[in-house]
């Protein structure tokens, strides 16, 4: 089974508190500790797994820049066969529908059974990899929790859905699925692996490349923009205990005792 | 103006809250519209949610067909192509459902796609300035949405908080006739329910729920001592669940237990949408993370600027001397 895995660069929200520039035009990015997007992670290590039991290749492909690039080589070091860095300026700017457009020609120039994406990303829309099987015509599952190939044609997948209960379905491929994560355990890729993989070379393909023509994607062709952040008001929020550990955990007993929360 | 839409999902005739939500967005998105409700699926069931939805819509359109017994977004994707005109605009709960429908459908209609929206600021000209969370909540932003071809808006649950139903008097159109053909190359097969294991912490009055901020594997003892302590039941968020460190059965959230106790000691836990999403009842929220920007602070009753490694060792031995 041929199979793509579409990632992205994206700030490590576990490794960093997300600040807004004062004029609201983006976070602030110095000093941001940058890592594959979590979901992402999980994508790569269950095709990894697919193609150890049943063949294949394992593909990673990104739409970014050149820092995009360590991200590929991250992945290529967890094991996936092959990096694709799409990178052109004509990208910048683009909507989840300009970046589906991207993939959707990288992956007509190859030959895949299955791609797949993680179910969000920073952005939290969870929604390439919907656009992308809908500009296909391939069938999509969404927050996919199970994976189980049945033959050379068709996937038993099982999606996550409220309350923690799983819906099976069957799916025909050449498919789309976005992965949620817990679907399995992604291995730990260590320093030597990364250098295993660091002279490796990553194609990178343009829009012309790919044969985009450059009103379907960008800024201009986006439906969707990000004005700007801000910072919302608030609610009074939490009543902050002050003071040093011992007058702090004090005055935490003294409440708990109030509301039961000690028996 | 575009025609509004909004697809009610319902489970065996039973709406939930996202039914009204999606009413009092749309009102927000025009005050007045005429709002046309999209009911599928079969049987008595079909009927029992119609008449639910014609309570808060003034139309309803009812579908019927064997390929709606489930609600497979693959084949309902195929049925409002089919019959929601161009230029609409149609609103979805953004749940497990919605988020597998209104990605590709927006394609499909050649229509913005505006997802996991959790407020609509204004609305002229055709473009929309809608709220969205960037980030893990971390981040706010606002987001200019082009109408004019049409959207597809995901609605957040809780975000669009209903008053009384209106008793819209609406009335429902079967429309089944125009359904088709609505096969799919995806098929559904059953639904697995979620383990129950040991524990029900749907039942504790008091719960001790450790996040990421446990950091390792290791650390875990330290909420069972603490929970041991306070005579309370461990549980937590989905990424220690990921980890494997705790059981699913101990998962708070839209994808783990909904629960309701009496006090919520929030530990580590940043406090996403879909955390707090399974959180009911008002519990007293005590949080404790290091970071003073956790969106947990601004739920939380009581907070505290904390290591949890350090503040929760500390805690169980002071509870101990009593």
């Amino acid at each position: 089974m041929d199979i793509l895995v579409c990632v992205k660069r994206v700030p490590d929200t576990a490794e960093n508190e997300i600040q807004i520039k004062s004029d609201g035009s983006d976070i602030e990015r110095d000093d941001l500790v940058y890592s594959v997007n979590e979901w992402d992670n999980y994508a790569v290590e269950e095709a990894i797994q697919i193609r150890d039991k049943v063949g294949g290749t394992v593909t990673v492909v990104t739409v970014g820049d050149e820092e995009a690039e360590e991200v590929l080589r991250r992945e290529m070091a967890m094991g996936a066969d092959k990096g694709i860095l799409d990178a052109d300026e004509i990208f910048q700017g683009s909507d989840g529908r300009g970046i589906a457009a991207v993939l959707k020609a990288e992956i007509e120039k190859g030959k895949y059974d299955l791609v797949m994406t993680g179910a969000l990303a920073d952005d939290g829309a969870g929604q390439v990899g919907g656009m992308l099987a809908a500009m296909l015509d391939w069938p999509y599952a969404s927050v996919v929790n199970r994976i189980e190939v049945q033959g050379d044609s068709q996937l038993k997948v099982g999606r996550e859905i409220e309350g923690g209960n799983q819906e099976v379905s069957e799916i025909q491929m050449p498919c789309v699925l976005s992965i949620q994560t817990g679907i399995n355990e992604p291995r730990y890729v260590g320093i030597r692996g990364i250098r295993k993989v660091a002279s490796v070379e990553i194609p990178v393909h343009s829009g012309a490349d790919l044969g985009i023509a450059a009103d379907l994607v960008g800024a201009a062709s986006a439906k969707v923009k990000r004005v700007d952040y801000f910072t919302p008001e608030m609610g009074a929020g939490a009543e902050i205990l002050e003071g040093s550990m011992e007058e702090k955990i004090d005055k935490l007993i003294e409440m708990l005792k109030a509301k039961g929360g000690l028996k | 103006m575009a025609q509004l839409f909004a697809y009610i999902a319902h489970k065996n005739g039973v709406l939930d809250d996202s039914a009204a939500e999606l009413a009092v967005a749309a009102a927000k998105i025009e005050a007045g519209a005429q709002v046309t409700a999209i009911v599928t699926g079969t049987g008595a069931d079909l009927d029992t949610a119609c008449q639910a939805v014609a309570g808060i819509y003034p139309v309803v359109w009812k579908f019927e067909h064997a390929d709606l017994v489930y609600p497979n977004a693959e084949a309902i994707r195929k049925l409002l192509v089919k019959v929601v005109p161009a230029g609409s605009i149609l609103l979805l709960a953004h749940d497990t459902f919605g988020m597998d429908l209104g990605p590709g459908l927006s394609v499909k209609l050649n229509a913005a796609y505006a997802p996991d929206v959790i407020g609509i600021e204004a609305v002229a000209d055709n473009k929309a300035s809608l709220v969205r969370q960037e980030y893990a909540g971390m981040a706010h932003a606002h987001v200019g949405c082009d109408l004019s071809g049409g959207a597809v808006l995901t609605l957040r649950p809780g975000s669009f908080q209903a008053g009384e139903d209106g008793g819209a008097g609406g009335q429902v159109q079967d429309k089944s006739g125009e359904a088709g053909d609505l096969s799919a190359k995806r098929r559904f097969v059953e639904v697995v329910q979620a383990e129950t294991g040991d524990v029900d912490i749907t039942k504790a009055d008091v719960l001790v729920s450790v996040g990421r901020g446990i950091e390792d594997q290791e650390n875990i003892e330290l909420a069972h001592d603490l929970a041991e302590a306070m005579g309370a039941v461990v549980s937590c968020s989905r990424p220690i669940v990921d980890a494997k460190w705790l059981e699913k059965a101990r998962q708070v959230g839209t994808s783990g237990k909904t629960v309701k106790p009496k006090v919520y000691m929030a530990l580590g836990i940043s406090g996403s949408f879909q955390h707090l999403g399974g959180l009911k009842g008002s519990p007293f929220i005590v949080a404790v993370n290091k970071n003073p920007k956790a969106p947990i602070f601004q739920v939380a009753d009581v907070g505290i600027v904390e290591d949890i490694l350090e503040f929760m060792p500390a805690l169980s031995e002071k509870i101990q001397e009593g």
